[in-house]
């Protein structure tokens, strides 16, 4: 009966313990979530840097600009101006909290715009390391969460939060987050865990900068996939907040627009 | 180069103009003009399977084309002058080379308001065998046979943003008509059509004014168009008689509405139409499906299904050829750092009366080349179809395109 006591009691403690750690999980991405809240338009330039095993290098530009909602997921155009014979290749995502995404394609060659699946969450963006969704808007309720420890990561208190996809067509099991508690919640490192649990990438941000006293935006994202050792480097340029967009410069015609 | 051609030019070139002294004071004011320029060339060459039917018809046809473009941007994109055209040497068939203005226009954007002005591309539809609803633009015939390929569109078009949709509106006062292969040729008849043969049933000819209408919204997993075309037919009415073929542009009324829903990994589309003129008219539909296993065993590649069934009621005399055919395809996307591609399907006459099979794939090299592959094959055509005069066009495609 005493034993059976403790075993109930540290099943409790066990259960309680997880319940405190999904709250305080839940709790640091709301927070990290919160401490960006506000920009309500960004706009930025991207250069994409692919490298295979043997160090060959080949170059992607993009341009993207995102629209903030609060009721719903964001709103993001995303134009491709390298390689030359993509150029104006453009698409257009309404992230949705729950269910799925709704995305459609621009192709300049024929002038048209298809609507395509967003199911393919797992599949490469352009060839390179980076999952489609890895690239897409983060809101809270893609993902369960865990917290995991309190850790020091390259001098800075970090909580290192578990993270796992709500979607069964997520390529991973978890998502291992670094927050940075000494800066807003910003992320430092992510670690993703393949369908089999096995570590399969590392994202690293780094070149840090605050913009409108708020929002703290890496200048450089590092992809690095273990299991291919192909790494990716995401560089952002020219930042922009607040640039006035509406709702308007999301819609298919500006799709059309934004391609060509 | 025709007449018909030069005289558009220079009266779409007034009217350009007229926007481009109303524009030019705006242009200097801000100091934000983004220019953007490029250019591709391609080098390609078409390997006929079988001697042609016809006298004069060769078995390799080389070619070149030439495609420069030039963006001008201001006000944030809000006013913008696209330019591109298209010119095309072919080493045989002398119609095949040609010159076309594939846009030219200036475009001006007040919030919900979109209004262009010149020579454009529309594309309207969802299916991927055939085009049914697509009507604004001719077809570049001599660029190829799918129909793919476009001319440039001189308009007028408003668009409309609304909570209930886009409404878009055209006046075009002006249809180029369709260029048929010359004599030496590859996709002829037996005897060679001029283009200006082919008249239009209106004493206005050419410059018989056209009008389009469109609605287009979304409803969550669902995408829905609904348009009308009045004016003149793009594409030639053909009466063959005794192995002679004669053709006329008709003067239609064209309903059309495009449907996909999008489920998941399923995406299921519609298309249909119902055309009117005085000779004739006819409905015609495709229905189909497209399904897609994405990053199948983690590797990055997308294998994509595809399931179309094409109806015409104009039977035996449809363009397409596609009256009662069954489309069955296959897309693969490598998504690696070449974008390897491959399309490759089978049309099927359910009435037994051939098959048509094609398969196009290509792949970047470096960073600003590229090769593509394309085939088309005709098999078992029944001497009743329009394809039959086709049959021995089966061909395979090879191009290397430059980026600059």
């Amino acid at each position: 009966m005493k034993y059976f006591a403790i075993i109930v009691f540290s099943i409790s403690t066990i259960l309680a313990n997880a319940q405190n750690g999904s709250d305080h999980g839940l709790e640091i991405a709301n927070n990290a979530d919160l401490a960006d809240n506000g920009f309500e338009s960004s706009e930025v330039k991207l250069k994409m840097i692919l490298r295979n095993k043997q160090g060959q290098e080949s170059t992607r530009l993009l341009e993207t600009k995102t629209l903030e909602l609060v009721e719903d997921g964001d709103k993001s155009l995303i134009v491709f101006n390298s390689p030359r014979d993509v150029k104006g290749t453009a698409t257009l995502t309404f992230t949705h909290k729950q269910g799925s995404d709704d995305q459609w394609l621009y192709l300049p060659a024929v002038n048209r715009v298809k609507r395509i699946s967003s199911d393919n969450k797992s599949g490469p963006f352009m060839g390179s390391e980076f999952a489609y969704e890895d690239l897409s808007s983060q809101e809270i309720e893609k993902y369960s969460y865990r917290f995991v420890k309190n850790e020091q990561y390259e001098g800075h208190n970090c909580a290192v939060v578990a993270q796992d996809p709500v979607d069964p067509k997520s390529g991973y099991t978890k998502r291992l987050v670094w927050y940075n508690l000494d800066e807003d919640y910003r992320l430092e490192k992510i670690e993703f865990y393949d369908r089999k649990d096995v570590l399969l990438k590392t994202l690293t941000y780094s070149d840090y900068q605050l913009y409108l006293g708020k929002h703290w935006r890496a200048g450089t994202f590092q992809m690095v996939n273990h299991q291919t050792d192909k790494q990716t480097t995401l560089i952002f340029e020219d930042y922009a907040f607040k640039t006035g967009l509406n709702a308007e410069d999301f819609s298919q015609n500006s799709l059309k627009r934004a391609g060509r | 180069m025709t007449m018909n051609r030069t005289t558009v030019w220079s009266r779409s070139g007034v009217v350009l103009c007229l926007f481009w002294l109303w524009a030019t004071p705006t242009l200097q004011a801000q100091s934000t003009l983004e220019k953007d320029l490029q250019l591709e060339i391609e080098l390609e060459n078409r390997f006929f399977f079988k001697e042609g039917l016809h006298p004069g018809q060769e078995r390799n046809y080389l070619s070149l084309g030439i495609q420069p473009e030039l963006g001008l941007e201001w006000k944030n994109g809000d006013r913008r002058i696209q330019v591109s055209l298209f010119f095309r040497w072919d080493q045989q068939d002398n119609r095949r080379t040609h010159f076309d203005i594939r846009e030219l226009y200036y475009q001006q954007v007040n919030d919900k308001w979109e209004w262009s002005i010149g020579f454009k591309k529309i594309f309207w539809g969802v299916t991927e065998s055939a085009h049914l609803v697509d009507i604004i633009n001719q077809t570049d015939q001599p660029e190829g046979f799918d129909g793919e390929q476009k001319l440039g569109q001189p308009m007028f078009q408003a668009s409309l943003l609304t909570n209930k949709g886009t409404f878009d509106f055209f006046y075009l006062p002006y249809t180029p008509r369709r260029q048929f292969p010359g004599s030496a040729g590859r996709f002829r008849f037996p005897q060679e059509i001029e283009r200006n043969d082919v008249s239009v049933d209106s004493d206005l000819k050419s410059w018989y004014p056209s009008f389009a209408l469109r609605w287009s919204h979304y409803f969550g997993p669902v995408d829905v168009g609904v348009s009308n075309f009045y004016g003149v037919g793009r594409e030639p009415l053909f009466k063959v008689d005794n192995q002679q073929v004669t053709a006329v542009y008709p003067i239609i009324n064209q309903t059309g509405v495009d449907l996909q829903l999008t489920s998941g990994p399923m995406l299921w589309k519609f298309e249909g139409i119902y055309r009117y003129a005085d000779f004739q008219d006819f409905t015609a539909m495709a229905v189909g499906l497209e399904y897609t296993f994405s990053n199948v065993a983690a590797s990055g590649l997308d294998i994509g299904l595809l399931g179309e069934y094409l109806f015409d009621s104009r039977d035996d005399q449809a363009l397409s050829n596609l009256n009662n055919d069954v489309f069955l395809g296959v897309r693969l996307a490598f998504n690696d750092t070449q974008s390897s591609e491959l399309l490759a399907g089978t049309a099927i006459d359910l009435d037994g009366k051939g098959i048509f099979i094609s398969a196009e794939g290509s792949r970047r090299i470096g960073d600003n080349w590229k090769m593509s592959l394309e085939s088309r094959i005709f098999s078992g055509i029944e001497e009743d179809q329009l394809a039959f005069f086709f049959r021995e066009d089966s061909f395979l495609l090879l191009k290397l395109s430059k980026f600059f």
